[in-house]
This record gives structure tokens, C-alpha cells and sequence, in this order.
């Protein structure tokens, strides 16, 4: 699988990103309460992440933060902006 | 082990009220097991679905002895609550539930492998007033991953006992037991600073004011449109309320941030902050497997790939393993009821004994290594962390249909029995996409089903090679397209709401625990035995007696014996004639108006009405109505008995003379059986999941309805194309 890491930081909503992107979370937008399950989640602004794969049909999507794996479904993970950069993964 | 002097007794008058938090999947329930051994019981609490269990136990410091009562609450990420399920565990830890008190210390249990996240619970627990002990659990598989934590210094930077467990092994909990007393003893709860001071001060006013719990106003503060507030609003009314929104306002306007968002906004910093220095990383190969893992697992091509031969080995291995034992069970219960009939003598006990109980409870419990294997497998794949990628994997075709993701191994596992099925709904947290899997799940094809299903194939529709299979295929076919659609419709009126967030934790990969497979297959056996030693014993000894009695000739014989004395065709005649009499056939005659649309008697009639409190019974009934008495035809053996019981059906007539069981009627029949809710056990399992009788209600009324207008609709489209084919 070989990763499509683009040269330079590109801002994108987390749901738009190809396979084995890796970066960081640059905002979560809104205040209801999916925000605040992204957030008691640790999708919190300046975490790295991964993203791990997407099911069958597209939706949900796997991603790494932190030290675990999540998966969510695009409808929420629009509200997450990732920006990419260089930076390793744990 | 715990303590050398037990017979001390407790030297505190009262037990000290414990509770235990956690995220899901950080090993919380083991602990609760270990801890607690098996003197738990489960705690009722009106409204809810999940379940709080209550374990005692003992725990021995500085040479005494305490009693700890130790509550296990459900696996949450937060306390912030959306639903009255995600609200108890706020009303454990402010000792607002049930009968128990304010807990004197509260167990925090986190994931050394993510120490992080697993802390923010934390981090809501340590400011709630009580003491914390800090469990850390999962340590061995945080070094394997190259992450080691240090407890000592993680203890001094929290200011409060932090223990390293192994409740597989065992290890730490000596310690933790001893922690948690000298905690409860202490009284001195952790002092922590997270909130901004205006918060912290709002909060403290309004508790004042309202004479609540600050752990519970917080709640109510913080999450807007919450459980907490609409429990404030009921019972507190419009002032509170107005209060509350005065407070919100003027916390977003200082602050220049809404309030919701600001909470995890400060306590992750402050995790962050305490964990720093305390965790050392080391490169490692190990670390990546789950993820590489993944890569295949969560495939779309592969990983679909991978689950469906998972699955196919799943039920191939509960019907192929389980059926050498099922038969050998099967034959010692043939081999019990004729060794019995031969030494008890003639008379209704002898009947109740041969053709009653041993036919009707060994039919269930032929049931128990497929009910074994399933929670083996089940447990394996849970455990491993499989289950998480399958929710992951079927997530968009059942969103579809309204239901989540993790519905679909309940689902799957009713197939099997209804039972387990229901009770693995437990994985899914919204309420709403639990109560639609669980009204659903019982139209699953049950293994229960299946006798019926291979019986009334093999009597009227194999006159083709295909036909069996194809009829079979259609059967279990109906509660795949059945269940989603009334899943769809639930979801779209009853269960109606905005969608729920679906977020699922996918677990590291592990060797599952032997202790925590064997545990849950042995629970499963137990409930299931008790089930047929109880509902189905004494279903048959009713169904038995309705149909036995009255059992004397108008002059004054004991039927049995006029049937043994007679010769050839006759017993036949004679059999209905008696049979025609009995309880169950008069209440079942006066029916009649209700069996004509779907084309049975009141012979058939009688058999369905008998299963209604568990379907296996129907093919014991129709042998007990038919006539399937062994002595008859002492040649036919093990499979033959089902053979002979097919030829009756076959050869059983109207009272017209022309033959009762046409293809329409069978197949009415089949669906009748494959839709209805025959089973109590079922409907009470929801009752107690549901915690309501409302919803096995009205699963009741909505599957006993599709069934009959089912069964309507394929005897009456079935008569009219039977009439253009042969007319």
C-alpha cells in the first residue's frame, strides 16, 4: 500500500483523505453533542493521526490517534480538518 | 489468599459502597469477575438497559478485615450523559441510585496501552469529591507495545493510589483491595483543578442552590441537551431551568467559548500534563501488528472476504461439530423414554413421563452444544477484538435499515436462539439501535425452528430434488428480509431520532482468555438448562395434560387401553376420537373461524396454540395429536421416528375425507412458525433487557400478527395457484 503523503501541508476535512494519510487535527466544528464525543475521544486540535482504511461501500472509516484505533462514520468525521504533514505516526 | 484471620468478621460496621468506572474494553468486567468471584447480583434500576451488577467481597488492611460492596458499572468514555443508560453511572458516583448511598471510594479503571485517553473518565471521577484508586490494567500488552508506565511515579504526580492489575492472572489485586480500604478509610479525595475557576464557581452555586450533587450540576451545566438537564428540568421545573440557561450564558460570554466543547478542551491538557514523564516509549515491532492486521481484516475486498469465510466456518462449525453430540443426545433420550415406558406401568403417568417431558425437554435440550459452540465463538471472537471489525465491516448495509453496525452478530447469533442474541445487544449503547435489534431479533430463524421446518419439508415438499433445499433457503430467507424491513419501520416511527454517533473503539489484537471464553459458554449453558429444566418441563406437562384429558371412553374405558385393544386401521380413528375431546382440541375447535383463512384444523390449530410458550413443542404436540406412539411400529428406529410422524401427517384426512395437509397448508404452516413469536423465554429475556413488559408486548402482538396474515396470504395465494395448475 503506498501512501499518497502529499509534499506540502494541505487542510482537508478528514472524511475527503485517501488510505495512509497521515497528519494532524486542525479544528473540530460545532458544540453539539457529536462534537463532544469527537473531543472526549481525543480528536482534539494538534493530535496527529493516521487513517487507516474504509470499509466496504465507503463508510465507516478507520483512523490512529493517540495509542488506539477508532473507526467512524464520514458523516462525522466531516467535521474534523486535518491538516497533512510529514510527521510520523505512532 | 487475601487474609490469614477470616473468621475476624468485619471490623466496620457498614460495607464500604465501591464503584468501579471504565472505558469499554480496558478488561473492567474481568476485574469485576475477579474481584467479586460469583457472588454478584444484578442491581434493577427502572428505565434503563443496561445493567449494574453488585459483587461482595472482602478485602483485608493493616490486619483487619472490610466488606467492600462493589457496584460494576456499564463501560463509558464519559460522563457526559445522552440517554438515561449513559446517566446512571453519574447517579452511581453522586449516590443517586437505588437504595445504595454516595460510594465511599470509586475504582478508576485505565488502559496502560492508552493511557491517555482512558484518563479522561479519570479525570472526571477526581473531581467528583471521593476518593480514587487508579487501576491500570493491560500493562503486559502496553510493553509489548514498547509503552511502559510508571505506576510509582504516575502515584505521586495524582497524588493517589495507582495499581497495576492482571485480573486474569490475578496479580495486583491484593493491592488494589488494600488500596481501595486505606482510600475508603482516608476519606481524603483528590484535588484536582481542571474547569476555569468561573466553572468551578457556577457550579458550586448552583448545588447550593438547587441542593444537588456539584458532580451531578456539572452535568447538567456542561452538557446542553443532556440526560442531566432533562432530569433537572422534570423535577426542579422552570426556575432551575431558566438558572441554568442565565449560568451558560454568562460562562460563554467570559470565556468566548460554548461550554460543551470547553470541557475536554481543559481536561486533556491536564491528563496530558500528569502522564508526562510517567511513560516511557521504546521502538518496538510488536506495536504495529494490530494496524497490519487491520490493513487485511478492514480490507473491502479482503477483509469482506476474511469475515464471510469466518462467518461460514461459524455456522458450519455449530451445525457440523454439534450434531454428533446432538444425535447422541437424541438417542439417549429415545432410549430413556422407552426404557421408562417399559418400567412404569400403563396409566397416565406413563404417557406424561414418555410422550410429555422426556420428548418435549430432550427436544431442547438436543439444543445445548449448538448453544455451546455459539458462546464459544462468540466469546473468541469478542474477546480477540474480531467483533469490532465485523461492526465495522457491516456498518453501512445495516445503517441502511436503521440499525447499527454492532446489531448485526446479535443478529447473526439468533440464528442460533433469540436468547443469546438478545443478550449480546448489550455491545450497542444507543438505546433506540438496541431496542430495534432486540424487537427484531427473535425473527431470526432459530435452531428451534428447524425441527419444524425439516419435518413439514420432508412430508410435502420434496417431491423434487431441489425443492427441500429451495423451501429451507426461503424459510431462514423470510427473517433476513423480514427483520430489516420492520427494523426500518421501527426506526422511522417508534424509534424515531436524530442519528446516533457511531463510534467504535477497534481494540488491539490479543490472545483471547480461556477463563473469560469458558466463563461466558458456562453461564450459557446454565441459563439455557434452567430454561428447559423450568418453562419447557412444564410447558409439555400442560400441553400434555390438554391433550390427554378427559381420557375415558363416553363408556368409561381408559382410552389408551381401548387404542392398545384394538386392531389395524382402526387405532387411527379411534385416536382422533378421543383426541377430538380433549381440552386443547375444544378450545381449538371453537377456533375454527380462525384457522379457515389459513387452511388448518383444529387438529393444527391445537399444535400451534400449544407452542405458543416454546416453539419446540410443535412437533411433540403434532406427535401427540397424530399418534406417534413407538409400540406401533416397533421396527422404526432414530430417524425413522420422524419418518413415521411425516407419514401420518401425510396420510391425515379432513372430515371430508379429502387429505388435511395440502402444499398451501403446509407452507401456511412454515411461515406461520417462521414468523410468530413462540417463546417465552424470549419475550421474558427482552422483558428483562428492556427492563418493560412493553416491548416483549409489543413484539408479541406485531410477530403474531405478521405471522397469521402471513400464513393467510401463502394458503390463499397458494389455494388459487394450486387451482390454475390442477384445476
Amino acid at each position: 500500500m503506498t501512501s499518497q503523503q502529499p509534499p506540502f501541508a494541505v487542510e482537508k476535512s478528514l472524511d475527503k483523505w485517501p488510505l495512509q494519510i497521515q497528519g494532524e487535527i486542525v479544528s473540530v466544528e460545532g458544540t453539539d453533542s457529536v462534537a463532544c464525543r469527537l473531543l472526549e475521544m481525543g480528536i482534539l486540535e494538534g493530535e496527529p493521526i493516521r487513517i487507516l482504511g474504509y470499509a466496504p461501500l465507503g463508510d465507516p472509516m478507520e483512523i490512529r490517534l493517540r495509542d488506539f484505533q477508532l473507526s467512524l462514520r464520514l458523516s462525522e468525521a466531516q467535521r474534523v480538518t486535518v491538516r497533512t504533514a510529514p510527521l510520523p505516526v505512532d | 489468599m487475601d487474609t490469614f484471620d477470616k473468621g475476624s468478621g468485619p471490623t466496620h460496621g457498614k460495607p464500604f459502597q465501591v464503584a468501579l468506572l471504565g472505558n469499554p474494553n480496558t478488561g473492567k468486567t474481568t476485574l469485576f469477575n475477579a474481584l467479586s468471584g460469583l457472588r454478584h447480583r444484578t442491581g434493577n434500576y427502572p428505565g434503563v438497559t443496561v445493567e449494574v451488577r453488585k459483587g461482595a467481597l472482602k478485602a483485608s488492611f493493616n490486619g483487619t478485615d472490610h466488606d467492600i460492596d462493589l457496584l460494576d458499572l456499564p463501560g463509558t468514555y464519559s460522563l457526559a450523559a445522552r440517554s438515561p443508560d449513559e446517566l446512571l453511572a453519574v447517579d452511581v458516583v453522586t449516590g443517586c441510585f437505588g437504595e445504595s448511598s454516595r460510594p465511599d471510594a470509586l475504582v478508576c479503571m485505565a488502559d496502560a496501552s492508552n493511557l491517555e485517553r482512558s484518563l479522561y473518565l479519570f479525570s472526571q471521577a477526581v473531581e467528583l469529591g471521593v476518593p480514587v484508586v487508579l487501576a491500570l490494567s493491560m500493562v503486559d500488552l502496553a510493553a509489548k507495545q514498547g509503552i511502559k508506565v510508571d505506576t510509582r511515579k504516575l502515584s505521586e504526580q495524582l497524588g493517589l493510589a495507582v495499581i497495576a492489575v492482571n485480573a486474569t492472572k490475578g496479580t495486583g489485586l491484593r493491592e488494589l483491595k488494600a488500596a481501595i480500604i486505606e482510600a475508603a478509610l482516608g476519606k481524603v479525595a483528590p484535588n484536582a483543578q481542571m474547569l476555569p475557576e468561573a466553572v468551578k464557581s457556577t457550579q458550586a452555586e448552583l448545588a447550593k442552590a438547587w441542593n444537588c450533587h456539584p458532580g451531578f450540576v456539572l452535568r447538567a451545566l456542561v452538557d446542553e441537551g443532556g440526560e442531566a438537564e432533562k432530569r433537572l428540568t422534570a423535577q426542579k421545573g422552570a426556575t432551575a431551568v431558566a438558572e441554568l440557561q442565565a449560568a451558560r450564558q454568562k460562562l460563554t460570554t467570559q470565556h468566548q467559548i460554548a461550554l460543551p466543547v470547553l470541557e475536554p478542551r481543559c481536561r486533556y491538557p491536564w491528563i496530558r500534563k500528569q502522564v508526562a514523564g510517567t511513560v516511557e516509549r521504546s521502538q518496538n515491532n510488536q506495536k504495529g501488528f494490530t494496524e497490519k492486521a487491520d490493513r487485511w481484516l478492514v480490507h473491502p475486498f479482503y477483509g469482506t472476504g476474511i469475515f464471510l469465510l469466518i462467518m461460514l466456518f461459524f455456522f458450519q462449525a455449530i451445525f457440523v461439530l454439534a450434531k454428533p453430540v446432538m444425535e447422541w443426545l437424541g438417542e439417549l433420550t429415545d432410549g430413556l423414554a422407552s426404557w421408562l415406558g417399559g418400567q412404569l406401568g400403563p396409566g397416565p403417568f406413563n404417557s406424561l413421563v414418555c410422550e410429555g417431558v422426556i420428548p418435549g425437554v430432550g427436544a431442547v435440550l438436543v439444543f445445548l452444544p449448538q448453544i455451546l459452540i455459539l458462546f464459544a465463538f462468540m466469546g473468541v471472537l469478542e474477546d480477540c477484538g474480531y467483533m469490532a471489525r465485523a461492526a465495522f465491516l457491516m456498518d453501512r448495509l445495516m445503517a441502511r435499515c436503521g440499525l447499527s453496525g454492532k446489531a448485526f452478530i446479535p443478529l447473526l447469533s439468533s440464528l442460533g436462539c433469540a436468547v443469546p442474541g438478545i443478550l449480546s445487544t448489550r455491545v450497542i449503547e444507543n438505546r433506540r439501535d438496541r431496542l430495534a435489534a432486540i424487537v427484531v431479533a427473535p425473527l431470526m430463524s432459530c435452531s428451534a425452528r428447524l425441527p419444524v421446518y425439516v419435518l413439514l419439508t420432508g412430508a410435502f415438499l420434496s417431491q423434487t430434488w431441489w425443492l427441500p433445499g429451495l423451501t429451507l433457503f426461503g424459510l431462514y430467507m423470510i427473517g433476513f428480509v423480514v427483520a430489516p424491513l420492520v427494523a426500518w419501520t421501527l426506526k422511522s416511527t417508534l424509534l424515531a431520532g436524530e442519528k446516533p454517533i457511531f463510534m467504535l473503539e477497534m481494540p488491539p489484537f490479543r490472545v483471547p482468555a480461556v477463563k473469560v471464553v469458558a466463563r461466558r459458554m458456562v453461564e450459557a449453558a446454565w441459563e439455557f438448562l434452567a430454561r428447559a429444566g423450568t418453562l419447557i418441563l412444564a410447558s409439555m406437562v400442560v400441553v400434555w395434560a390438554l391433550l390427554h384429558y378427559p381420557s375415558t371412553t363416553p363408556d368409561g374405558k381408559y382410552w389408551p387401553e381401548v387404542i392398545e385393544e384394538s386392531k389395524g386401521e382402526d387405532r387411527l380413528v379411534l385416536l382422533e376420537q378421543w383426541k377430538s375431546n380433549t381440552i386443547l382440541a375444544r378450545v381449538s375447535r371453537s377456533l375454527d373461524p380462525l384457522w379457515a383463512p389459513v387452511g388448518w384444523d383444529w387438529r393444527i390449530g391445537a399444535a400451534a396454540l400449544a407452542s405458543f410458550p416454546a416453539r419446540e413443542v410443535v412437533v411433540a404436540s403434532l406427535g401427540i395429536v397424530f399418534g406417534q406412539d413407538p409400540e406401533w411400529e416397533e421396527t422404526a428406529v432414530g430417524d425413522e421416528s420422524e419418518k413415521r410422524l411425516a407419514s401420518r401427517l401425510q396420510e391425515a384426512k379432513r372430515a371430508d375425507g379429502s387429505r388435511l395437509f395440502t402444499i398451501p397448508t403446509a407452507l401456511s404452516l412454515l411461515v406461520f412458525v417462521a414468523l410468530c413469536c413462540q417463546c417465552v423465554s424470549t419475550l421474558a429475556v427482552m422483558a428483562r433487557e428492556t427492563r418493560s413488559w412493553k416491548w416483549p408486548a409489543f413484539t408479541f402482538a406485531y410477530m403474531t400478527t405478521l405471522a397469521y396474515l402471513g400464513a393467510i396470504l401463502v394458503f390463499q395465494v397458494g389455494t388459487m395457484l394450486e387451482g390454475w395448475i390442477r384445476p
